[in-house]
């Protein structure tokens, strides 16, 4: 049971993979896939070791990806770390 | 894999950016925009009031952080940025006025006014993003670019060595200074909220990557090999702390 999530806005990123190199948990990989500007996006690859914290957010260049927490049964809050 | 809902909340930092602003004009791998997100952070984290904060940038890449947060922002000439900012908090002094700018604008160009601000004690907040070269205006070596480095106008490599911007901070007696790489994004989140918090002139010198105009030139990869080469340096340092000039030397000698 994954603890966060990542949410990803395709369209900006480009590609410099901080996120993927730098999260703690390695959740994350550089897609094939392209976007409009013709760089490869992050994808989860790892989803469910996601712990949400966020760090993957702090070191994107063009805020195209944040980190969120789930609510958890103890009554935490949605939203990032 | 678990689906991602349709998200109602958006990336925390876009509250205190012009999200029509967005995408930037940084390149690929480039750190500004990391540091943006520390400053981002820390400006929400102190909760300081944003209507009474204005930021202040000269010319260059980093001179366009200003135009990308939602605050009073003003993009002044080049190397004026801490002129202008000292009229903005001297006409107005209940302003926060924060410095966000480049090394070439702030040091090159601007080098006088960053001196005597410092020794004024003007009540600035100045972020310095290092890269270590002019780098919007095409790659001109300036006075914080490595001895021995290429840049378009030293094709035989610089000759001079650069300036430790933090020292020559702190020689000139600003209270606060402090030197962090976009690699330590929480630790610059800290201290940039920390500084915030402070009265007088504030210094924080951030080291980024320039992918294009510096490491390419001088074979030092992409963004992400100079993230790296901060990670490890900083490991290096902690592993082997007798590395480092300072307490860890001087026992070395003394057990010799």
């Amino acid at each position: 049971m994954p603890k966060g999530s990542v949410a990803i806005t395709a369209e900006r990123c480009k590609g410099c993979g901080f996120c993927v190199e730098f999260c703690p948990t390695h959740v994350l990989e550089l897609s094939s896939a392209f976007n409009a500007k013709g760089y490869h996006p992050p994808h989860m690859i790892t989803a469910e070791k996601c712990s949400g914290c966020n760090l993957c957010g702090m070191y994107c260049p063009d805020f195209a990806i944040f980190g969120y927490k789930f609510p958890d049964l103890k009554g935490g809050k949605v939203g990032p770390a | 894999m678990s689906t991602t809902p349709e998200l109602a909340i958006l990336n925390p930092v876009e509250e205190v950016l012009r999200k029509d602003r967005i995408p930037t004009i940084w390149c690929p791998g480039c750190g500004i925009g990391t540091t943006v997100n520390s400053f981002a952070y820390a400006l929400m984290g102190t909760g300081i009031d944003l209507k009474k904060t204005a930021i202040v940038s000269g010319i260059g890449c980093s001179g366009r952080v200003s135009g990308y947060m939602a605050l009073d922002s003003f993009h002044t000439t080049h190397g004026r940025a801490i002129p202008f900012a000292t009229g903005l908090k001297l006409a107005n002094p209940e302003l926060n006025v924060i410095v966000y700018s480049g090394d070439g604008d702030l040091t090159s160009i601007g080098g006088n006014h960053l001196v005597h601000a410092a020794r004024r004690n003007m009540d600035l907040l100045v972020v310095c993003v290092n890269n270590m070269i002019y780098a919007m205006t095409g790659g001109q070596a300036a006075a914080t670019t490595p001895g021995n480095s290429m840049s378009t106008t030293t094709p035989y490599g610089s000759f001079e060595p650069e300036i430790c911007l933090p020292q020559l901070v702190d020689a000139c007696g600003a209270v606060f200074v402090a030197r962090w790489t976009a690699f330590h994004v929480k630790q610059l989140e800290r201290t940039m909220a920390k500084a915030l918090k402070k009265k007088g002139f504030r210094f924080i010198e951030v080291v980024t990557p320039c992918p294009t105009l510096y490491q390419r030139r001088n074979n030092m990869g992409d963004g992400l090999a100079a993230m790296m080469d901060y990670k490890n340096s900083q490991q290096d340092q902690e592993r082997r702390p007798h590395l480092r000039s300072g307490h860890g030397a001087r026992r070395r000698y003394h057990r010799r």
